[in-house]
């Protein structure tokens, strides 16, 4: 974003606004009665002895609220990438002490997760994998089908984007698994998913190649017919190139919402993530944890691939450092 | 004294634009064109903005397709069938106003694409021609940089040399110096007036009345689609005939 040079004060460091949050706080732990809750039986030894409802729950509530205004004004004088980082652990510190509300059977998970990472993770990534790489191919054809001046190839595109693109993911992945077979095909539950993939995204990034390569600049086709390059040849070499910059980000969008939406081709059987999270905790009805734990190895994938994702962006970026 | 220059013999990397006529929809761009280029001859189209030079010099590597007429480059015709553009196109070099340069490649790999790609050169020579053409622009230093890098003179100058890498006949020049700074016009100018001296045919769409004057053997004025006069430089400069060649001259030279 722009960053402008004006100069402002601190909100932190503004007596009115923070009066003004330490009230808020209060007021909100107060009207939700704190006093009664987990927080008061961490303070137990200090409040312990006050009996009086109302005067614990202020207690309480006044506490919280000094503390969090604390931390506020902290934060405040940190330095924006310590911000950052600080307050990523402490919202990560909240959310690990909201599900341990659930009262997780730690024990259960522990005796899973190897399953679900050798089995699970391995089969949403392998046929996520496939899926992009298919995926990939077609956006390329569909796009270039799109913008070339042939109606064939233009109507086959635009019908392919269209229908793909309108259904739903679920629906085309029952339709693939169950409609082929009546073609006289018997097809696994991992290709059939792996073809409802590839297809829908085939489909949405047929449109990001499409912006991508319409982006570029018509001298540059210009040039490159102009120094005798073939149409294919300034495509491949020219255009394409230029283009990838602009479609490598969306497309490692479109990878990690591909890997969550892998999660739908459990319903015809596939035993990937989402699939083993369903079915492990069902005998012993420990359904919470098995999701709790397909729900961090989604969350750990994506922000693997996050990582991958930014340094092809720098690589395809090598002309414009 | 016009007949003088436009020589009588038929040459060899000549052009010729007989009758050429343009039509944006229902917009009127080329009136009929008749023009013969000499080979050799170092030709300026100006005129005020819109008159049509830039789409007339874009018709002749057909960038620009045009619906009537008739345009020889070096006594084929134009053609639109795959294999006959790109004979042309081989033949004929462009330089355009937005250097069009490739942004991913590096100033090397620019000269080097189409002398791979379309002349079929191995490696080596490739890179020997783009750096004898890196050395003509006097540019042969930044032959490892990325045209982003380079200033708007020095793209402009590796762009004439990614052109003449095709080894051309005819160079077009479609206003090479107007994106640029005030203080990097000499430096392309300058390349083109040495290119001028090689040989080589040259139809040069531009602004530059003072590189007109001292490298073009023939200026051609044109006016909403027309070729309205053409003469030799001296001639065009001192003694204008027509009004509004007139009036152009008068307001490109008073500031």
């Amino acid at each position: 974003m722009y960053r402008d040079h004006i100069v402002k004060p601190r909100a932190t460091d503004n007596p009115a606004f923070m009066a003004l949050a330490t009230a808020v706080i209060f007021a909100l732990a107060l009207f939700y009665g704190v006093g009664d809750g987990s927080l008061a039986r961490l303070m137990g030894p200090i409040v312990l002895d006050l009996q009086a409802p109302l005067l614990r729950n202020m207690a309480v509530a006044g506490t919280l609220a000094v503390t969090l205004v604390l931390n506020l004004f902290i934060l405040g004088r940190f330095p924006l990438r310590a911000q950052v980082i600080t307050v990523w652990v402490e919202l990560l510190l909240l959310f690990l002490l909201f599900f341990d509300t659930f009262d997780l059977s730690y024990s259960f998970i522990a005796s899973k997760v190897g399953f679900m990472i050798t089995q699970g993770v391995f089969t949403t990534v392998y046929v996520s994998t496939i899926s992009i790489a298919i995926a990939f191919v077609l956006a390329l054809l569909g796009a270039t089908a799109r913008l070339s001046s042939n109606g064939f190839a233009i109507a086959i595109a635009s019908f392919y984007t269209s229908f793909f693109r309108g259904v739903p993911l679920l629906i085309q992945i029952y339709l693939i698994y169950l409609g082929i077979p009546q073609l006289g095909y018997v097809v696994g539950a991992v290709p059939a998913g792996i073809l409802a993939l590839s297809l829908c995204y085939g489909a949405y990034m047929t449109e990001i190649f499409r912006a991508g390569i319409s982006s570029i600049p018509r001298g540059q086709w210009e040039a490159s017919r102009a120094i005798g390059l073939t149409p294919f040849q300034a495509m491949t070499r020219v255009i394409l190139p230029q283009s990838m910059r602009l479609i490598i980000p969306p497309t490692g969008n479109q990878f990690i919402s591909m890997l969550k939406d892998s999660s739908l081709v459990s319903v015809i059987g596939v035993w990937e993530l989402m699939f083993l999270a369903r079915t492990q905790g069902r005998a012993e009805f420990r359904h919470l944890e098995m999701l709790i734990t397909a729900a961090v190895l989604y969350w750990v994938l994506s922000i693997l691939l996050e990582a991958v994702q930014s340094r092809l962006e720098k690589r395809f970026d090598r002309a414009h450092r | 004294m016009m007949n003088q220059v436009v020589s009588a013999t038929a040459a060899q990397a000549g052009v010729s634009i007989r009758g050429l006529q343009k039509w944006y929809g229902e917009f009127h761009v080329l009136k009929g064109i008749d023009l013969e280029i000499a080979s050799g001859e170092i030709v300026v189209v100006c005129g005020p903005s819109g008159s049509g030079k830039s789409t007339l010099i874009r018709c002749l590597n057909l960038l620009e397709d045009f619906q009537k007429g008739q345009v020889l480059i070096a006594g084929n015709p134009l053609n639109r069938d795959a294999a006959s553009v790109s004979a042309i196109r081989r033949q004929v070099g462009m330089v355009f106003q937005q250097f069009n340069l490739f942004p991913h490649l590096t100033v090397l790999e620019n000269l080097m694409l189409g002398p791979r790609l379309v002349s079929k050169l191995s490696e080596p020579q490739a890179r020997a021609l783009a750096l004898e053409h890196l050395e003509r622009v006097r540019i042969a230093s930044q032959a490892d940089k990325f045209p982003g890098q380079l200033s708007g003179g020095q793209q402009q100058r590796v762009a004439i040399a990614r052109a003449l890498c095709m080894r051309p006949r005819i160079m077009l020049f479609d206003e090479p110096t107007s994106a640029l700074d005030p203080e990097m016009v000499k430096e392309v100018l300058d390349v083109m007036g040495e290119l001028a001296q090689d040989g080589i045919t040259m139809l040069c769409v531009t602004h530059e009345m003072g590189f007109a004057r001292r490298v073009a053997n023939r200026i051609i004025f044109m006016d909403q689609g027309q070729v309205i006069e053409q003469a030799r430089p001296d001639a065009f400069f001192d003694n204008p005939r027509h009004p509004r060649a007139r009036e152009f001259l008068s307001q490109i030279l008073s500031h």
